[in-house]
């Protein structure tokens, strides 16, 4: 594992996504900023996906439950060069391919369309079960949301997936603490997820969603678990551009000119200090 | 009287014999005694999941492993699978169009003594709204399983409503479905009645009622109720001047909501909707509920009659 290519690539999503959502002035900017680094160990140290063959049957699949994080998974597909980099000033554009929330059938490299949540968890139960049946190796990764699990669905799904022994599947639960109406803990606390999760019949493993060692050492683990994975990722919303940090305004608000150069400045700052 | 046996029978039975022929996965949600999904569960044990009584999730695992190249049913009750698991399938299985059969039984009042919170007759609605959905309402158990094969053959969501109810099978084996086709069982030329599911051998039976007083009723079969045979419908409002439509369900966004869009666009004439008038089931056995909703063949006959006067 390359962590200085690593912190690149994340701080190139970062600003992908940052992008996005200022070219459309809508989009969800926080909770993009938080999953960054996530999506950067998982598209380019783990899943073996092709953007060649985006349809590849033997590929490692990925669901991204909080489909309103949109942005950070289409810079990271453009990234990985599923499709061109400036398409992500066409976001939420009315004649662009990159919708909203991820549209599996017209944007290449979706695994899933989501978006409404709490569905995504039972789609990739579903890929690992189809994975079973089929003696496929693939892996099945998503990544939900702390608020996302106030939906009863989610937990139908945990349920599901230690039933059946899914131990191809791993989700990262992305605990920012912060939802539109304020923070989790005040508009229904969803926690504690692991012990919830380990009551659901699955392991666990509580993270800082920003530290590569740590994400590495959670998707070995998840690797060699007997059932299903969860891994309890701490992050921070809006990682990264100083002033969304920790904001629950920026869940779902652009930024204006003058706020979107702060943020691509403090992006540029970010990757300077890395690598020196 | 012709053998009886209920639409979820010819379901179960369907599904059983076509996994020999088809490769797909069933999923259940704690129900597969009685949608007969347990039919199949014998048979081929391997290929069966049952999702407990979660049908929201059940519909996220159906896309899921649709997601992958397979084909899947997901069965329950119509109140759960569309009622319940709505938003479920058309987000997450409509708006991508994967290839999720679902598979809803005990459809409308003929649910019977479960009453009202059981017996859905809001399903064809729900579903035809989904862009891309097809709903499939066989009349007996043999179009159960053309249903199934058709649904089997088509690339895309189908949503196949079956009874509870033992009804008369009027098809011989070797029949089959098309979707986006409606056919007609009998000519006629004063009235057309336009029949679906269940439906259809209570037209037949008011058929030789009005046939007894001398009214002339072209029969048609609409096991296809989307995409709708709008061609054979505006035939039927040429040559006969006067529809009749006759379902299970809510006279407001079925069947007959959507013969009545196609005649009032293209041919207009009468279209008089037999069906649920706008409101819940009860309890009771579902050959006596018939009447009280003004399904059975005398109120169809009647409700024929009184139509005529609108030509």
């Amino acid at each position: 594992m390359d962590k200085t290519k690593l912190s690149a690539i994340a701080n190139e999503i970062r600003k992908g996504a940052l992008t996005a959502v200022y070219s459309a002035q809508s989009g969800h900017p926080g909770g993009s900023l938080g999953i960054a680094d996530i999506l950067a160990y998982l598209y380019f140290e783990e899943m073996n996906v092709d953007p060649k063959k985006p349809k590849m049957e033997d590929r490692d699949r990925f669901v991204l439950s909080k489909g309103h994080t949109s942005p950070a998974l289409y810079a990271t597909l453009a990234e990985k060069g599923f499709f061109p980099k400036e398409d992500l000033k066409t976001f939420r554009h009315k004649d662009s391919y990159l919708q909203g929330h991820p549209d599996m059938k017209n944007i290449p490299g979706v695994d899933m369309s989501t978006g409404s949540l709490g569905l995504g968890v039972s789609a990739a139960c579903g890929m690992a079960l189809s994975g079973k049946i089929s003696e496929k190796t693939y892996r099945v990764w998503a990544i939900l949301g702390d608020g996302e699990s106030q939906e009863g669905q989610v937990w139908e799904a945990a349920m599901f997936a230690s039933h059946y022994g899914l131990n191809n599947l791993a989700i990262f639960v992305d605990c920012n603490g912060l939802q539109i109406d304020g923070a989790t803990s005040d508009v229904m606390n969803p926690e504690p997820f692991d012990e919830k999760y380990r009551a659901f019949g699955w392991n666990t493993m509580v993270i800082d969603g920003h530290d590569f060692d740590q994400i590495d050492a959670a998707v070995k683990a998840a690797k060699a678990s007997d059932k299903p994975f969860a891994i309890i990722a701490k992050t921070v919303k809006g990682k990264g551009v100083s002033y969304m940090e920790n904001k629950c305004e920026w869940h779902g608000s652009a930024p204006k000119e003058e706020q979107y150069e702060i943020g691509m400045k403090d992006l540029e700052n970010a990757l300077c200090v890395e690598s020196k | 009287m012709s053998e009886k046996i209920a639409t979820r029978d010819g379901y179960g039975k369907a599904l059983a014999e076509l996994g020999e022929k088809y490769d797909f996965v069933v999923l259940d949600a704690d129900l597969a005694a009685a949608t007969k999904t347990g039919v199949f569960k014998k048979a081929f044990p391997n290929r069966f999941f049952d999702c407990g009584i979660a049908e929201g999730n059940m519909m996220g695992v159906a896309a899921g492993i649709a997601s992958t190249g397979k084909t899947v049913f997901a069965s329950s009750f119509a109140m759960f699978a569309a009622g319940r698991a709505f938003e479920q399938v058309r987000n997450i299985i409509g708006y991508p169009h994967l290839n999720v059969k679902i598979g809803a039984t005990h459809a409308g009042i003929t649910v019977g003594e479960d009453g009202a919170t059981h017996q859905c007759n809001e399903d064809i609605a729900l579903m035809r709204t989904i862009p891309g959905m097809v709903i499939l309402n066989p009349a007996d158990a043999v179009e159960a399983k053309a249903c199934v094969e058709a649904a089997l053959k088509h690339n895309g969501p189908v949503y196949l409503r079956f009874g509870r109810l033992a009804v008369p099978v009027i098809y011989d084996e070797g029949h089959t479905v098309e979707i986006g086709k409606g056919s007609v069982i009998c000519e006629g030329t004063d009235v057309t009645i336009i029949a679906t599911g269940l439906m259809v051998s209570i037209a037949l039976e008011a058929n030789e009622i009005l046939k007894a007083e001398g009214i002339s009723a072209r029969i048609v079969n609409m096991p296809c109720i989307k995409p709708i045979d709008a061609e054979l419908i505006k035939e039927c409002a040429e040559k006969t001047g006067l529809i009749v439509t006759c379902e299970e369900h809510n006279i407001i966004g079925g069947m007959g909501s959507a013969v009545a869009e196609v005649v009032c666009e293209s041919k207009p004439v009468p279209v008089v909707r037999v069906g649920v008038n706008d409101t819940y089931g009860k309890s009771g056995k579902a050959q006596d509920l018939i009447p009280v909703f003004g399904l059975d063949a005398v109120s169809v006959a009647n409700r024929v009659k009184e139509a005529l006067k609108l030509k």
